[in-house]
């Protein structure tokens, strides 16, 4: 009989912490500060570019889910490995737009969406967990193409 | 991050909006301004060149449908000059190449007005 199936390690670079106020002015730093962790694995310009994009489109959701009050701080957690990149980005809103928005084609009329859309299809995988006393997070992971 | 807004006149109605910079949430309202004001001088026919633009997000890219979908009630039209391979990017797995005329250089995005 065979032993269960040990989970993979991973070899972890380390990991950056990064809190901006929520307000539109401060999502450039988010954006830039993570594509320069991201530099420091093996993604192409384009996947960092991807990463840069993601990042900001989660920041932006945590900005409008606030509905034009300070959204207060917003917390970009990344943990680098050898694999892979798992970004973490927590708020204390409560109504972002994430669940039940598929990566398959946009139409012209929800344009709302727009951000959310992105996320899923420039990130391998998208993870949401709603408010459960420290904040929503919104978890998205790149993995690093060999 | 800023981004920089240039409007001018071109042949016949039509008006060339020039983009140097980033397009965020921060920045999209200048260019949100400046569209909104061109159309409400009632001029439809709209060049945006993005050529200088070194990124979009989704703030943007809802500032030009906004802006197109304003054209149109109108019977205008908004065509992108855009060369650079990651906006493109953005725009093809949006499916906004469906809607927005885009071209590599501004006098093809100008013959292709209505």
């Amino acid at each position: 009989m065979s032993s269960p199936a040990q989970p993979k390690e991973r070899t972890s670079h380390g990991t950056v912490e990064v809190k901006i106020p929520g307000r539109a002015e401060w999502v450039a730093v988010a954006r830039l500060a993570v594509a320069a962790v991201a530099s420091r694995l093996r993604f192409s310009v384009d996947e960092i570019e991807d990463i840069k994009l993601a990042i900001a489109e989660a920041c932006t959701n945590s900005i409008q889910s606030a509905g034009g009050v300070d959204a207060g701080m917003i917390e970009i957690i990344c943990e680098a490995s050898e694999e892979e990149l798992r970004c973490v980005v927590r708020d204390h809103s409560t109504g972002h737009k994430v669940e039940g928005t598929k990566a398959t084609s946009l139409t012209e009329g929800r344009t709302e969406e727009l951000g959310v859309f992105l996320i899923r299809a420039l990130m391998d995988s998208v993870e949401y967990t709603p408010d459960t006393g420290r904040g929503t997070e919104l978890i998205m992971t790149k993995r690093v193409l060999v | 991050m800023d981004i920089k807004v240039n409007v001018r006149e071109s042949e016949g109605d039509a008006y060339v909006v020039d983009l140097t910079g980033e397009i965020d949430v921060y920045t999209s309202p200048k260019v949100k301004d400046a569209i909104t004001e061109l159309i409400d001088q009632e001029h439809y026919n709209l060049v945006i060149n993005l050529e200088k633009v070194r990124y979009i997000d989704s703030t943007g890219l809802g500032v030009l449908i906004g802006g197109l979908k304003r054209v149109r009630e109108h019977g205008g039209s908004v065509n992108l000059v855009c060369t650079n391979p990651q906006i493109k990017k953005i725009f093809d797995i949006t499916g906004l190449v469906k809607i927005f005329g885009i071209f590599d250089d501004e006098q093809s995005a100008m013959k292709a007005l209505v």
